[in-house]
């Protein structure tokens, strides 16, 4: 088995890799529900406890508990069902996935096999382009999460080479749903753009059904993606009647901008094995952020083997019709019709609104403007300065810790006059760097415009006495070379004047 | 990854059936044991085979009746939606959580390592 160490593999150029090859995908998301207890027992399931502080007989899996299913985590199931189109089963059980393996301390994990909760739905998806792509759900169902696992002795952290292993069980038995898609095909070179965005679009309609904090940093969202390569059909041929190739399973996938170079990165390794005449290995595959490669894990072998069988300690589950008729009622308007309404009612253009949709800020906008943002003010800073952050780093723009409530207070502030613009950036750096909410930032840096007029008017006036050249031309008409006195007034300010008043105090006197 | 779903209802394609039953070998059991990280004696294995011998020639008879047309069952009360709410309740504390662990650091249960040398 090769490990992290192993060197680069041979990639093809990725619009070569499309010449040649027609990628099919099938991603596998795992959502950690927001409940208040675990799947089958009361303990809490709360982010960052202290180690095993949030376990019990049944979630240690000791002899003679008895789990007990949590009402709330079958409707989010349900409602997650309904929301991804899916038909909702009349009658269903748990299974036991048997392995030997530490982050289970049972030995199995309780899931569910042949018998989901929900199966033929689907998920369309806007594209960058506004085009839609329809992926089709093939089922969702129910299971708990495991613990986890520190690896000690090891060079890195890793687990190869690591002499013993440290195992928290906090997050073994939180209730998860695993949503698998049928295999997208037709994507073409769009395939890493498609799985991204469904992904994103999952993570936008979850978060509005309110049943998950769909965190990918934190691992309450996390995607797997499989990948393989069919060679493209030739003349009469469908593409559809040419028969899958050999797919690779990428774990570890945990941004939606990962999802995608993961993707593309797996295209341009197969097709170069192919090309080569060699075969594709089924195994699966370790995503790396820092180096954007993939590397082999454990290869799918006889450890597949998992002797599901019916969970003998939980009863089925039989949602009554009208059960589930009344949790529809509950869900949230479809994101599509929702996306429409809200730019609507913010005003916002199609390429504006798509911007919001790439940078992941839908549900964002929304709460900085219901906390008293201009829907302008919103925009510019989740899709402007944020987005471009979380860009350059590979990160969500959720990740830096600075809420709608942070961005409403920042909007507040340059409305006021209280801030200009590169105070605002320098109040958002603070912010991110965890100083606090904007305005104890801005206290406590000593970010204020001047708001003493005859200050601005005395340099406006030195300004003018010391570039008699530029004034001139301003008193001439030509009002565009008043930028450069605004500059030297603001420098002269030391940034700490309000740009617009300047203007117009430089106008009025040259006019 | 399951092939497909099923619709509604159970249907049996994968029913956990033991194939018929040839005897259980002394070394079948201590691999079990070793699996389980059960610690037997030579006496305790030798009981274990007859005892556990027993049990799956009992379960070959049902299976001699078991008839395509009987849907395999999965509990023996006919129940369904048997739930809780989702309220919080006290779990058991990290201390007496790690009480039983043979190994323990950093409040955590330190198990051996888990992937074999290359």
């Amino acid at each position: 088995m090769s490990s992290a160490t192993s060197v680069a593999e041979e990639i093809v150029d990725y619009d070569e890799a499309l010449e040649r090859y027609d990628p099919v995908m099938g991603l596998e998301v795992h959502v950690e529900l927001n409940t208040a207890t675990k799947m089958f027992c009361g303990c809490a399931t709360g982010f960052g406890a202290d180690p095993n502080s949030q376990v019990c007989p049944v979630c240690l899996g000791l002899p003679g508990a008895l789990p007990v299913v949590n009402e709330k985590a079958v409707e989010s199931a349900i409602r997650i069902g309904l929301a991804l189109n899916c038909e909702i089963a009349e009658w269903c059980r748990f299974a036991r996935k048997n392995y030997f393996y530490p982050d289970m301390p049972k030995n199995f994990q309780t899931s569910q096999y042949d018998e989901p909760i929900a199966f033929e739905g689907h998920l369309d998806v806007e594209l960058g382009d506004g085009t839609t792509y329809r992926v089709e759900i093939e089922r969702a169902h129910m299971e708990e999460d495991t613990g986890k696992s520190l690896h000690i002795g090891g060079a890195t952290g890793r687990i190869h080479g690591a002499d013993h292993s440290l195992v928290d069980y906090n997050r073994a038995g939180i209730p998860l749903i695993e949503i698998v898609t049928k295999p997208l095909t037709g994507a073409g070179k769009r395939a890493p753009e498609v799985a991204k965005a469904y992904v994103g679009a999952l993570r936008e309609l979850l978060r509005a059904l309110g049943v998950s904090d769909v965190k990918m940093e934190q691992g309450s969202l996390r995607c797997d993606a499989n990948v393989s390569l069919r060679p493209r059909a030739t003349g009469d041929q469908s593409q559809d009647d040419v028969p899958l190739g050999t797919r690779t399973e990428t774990k570890n996938v945990n941004s939606l901008r990962s999802v995608e170079r993961a993707v593309r990165y797996e295209i341009t390794r197969h097709a170069a094995i192919l090309d080569r005449g060699d075969k594709i290995t089924q195994e699966t595959r370790h995503w790396h952020e820092d180096t954007g490669v993939t590397t082999s894990g454990r290869e799918k072998s006889d450890a597949e083997d998992y002797r599901y069988f019916p969970e003998p300690d939980l009863v089925p589950v039989a949602p009554t019709r009208e059960t589930v008729e009344m949790l529809r009622g509950t869900l949230p308007e479809a994101p599509g019709e929702r996306r429409r309404r809200l730019q609507n009612d913010w005003g916002y253009s199609d390429l504006e609104m798509r911007d919001v949709m790439n940078a992941g800020a839908v549900a964002l906008i929304e709460e900085t403007v219901a906390a008293g943002a201009t829907p302008a003010g919103a925009r510019k800073w989740w899709t402007g300065e944020l987005a471009r952050r979380a860009n350059v780093e590979g990160r969500s723009v959720e990740e830096f810790g600075v809420t709608p409530a942070h961005i409403a207070e920042l909007d507040r502030l340059v409305r006021d006059g209280r801030l200009n613009d590169s105070m605002a950036r320098q109040v958002l750096e603070g912010v991110i760097a965890g100083e606090g909410a904007p305005t104890e930032v801005a206290d406590a840096r000593g970010l204020e415009l001047v708001q003493d007029d005859g200050a601005l008017e005395a340099a406006v006036d030195k300004v003018i006495e010391a570039n008699a050249e530029v004034a001139q031309k301003v008193r001439d008409g030509k009002v565009q070379a008043a930028g450069a006195l605004i500059g030297q007034v603001m420098k002269e300010m030391k940034g700490q004047a309000d740009a617009g008043k300047a203007r117009e105090l430089i106008l009025a006197k040259l006019s | 990854m399951p092939p497909e779903h099923a619709r509604g209802r159970f249907v049996v394609r994968e029913a956990p059936r033991l194939a018929p039953m040839s005897a259980l070998s002394r070394d079948d059991v201590a691999h079990l044991a070793g699996l389980a990280r059960i610690d037997l004696s030579d006496a305790e294995l030798d009981r274990m085979v007859g005892e556990l011998g027993v049990i799956l020639e009992s379960v070959a008879k049902v299976q001699e009746v078991a008839a395509d047309e009987i849907e395999p069952m999965s509990h023996p009360l006919p129940l369904t939606n048997v739930t809780r709410p989702d309220e919080v309740r006290p779990s058991l504390g990290a201390e007496a959580a790690l009480a039983a662990a043979p190994e323990k650091e950093q409040q955590r249960f330190s198990v051996p390592r888990i992937l074999d040398e290359d």
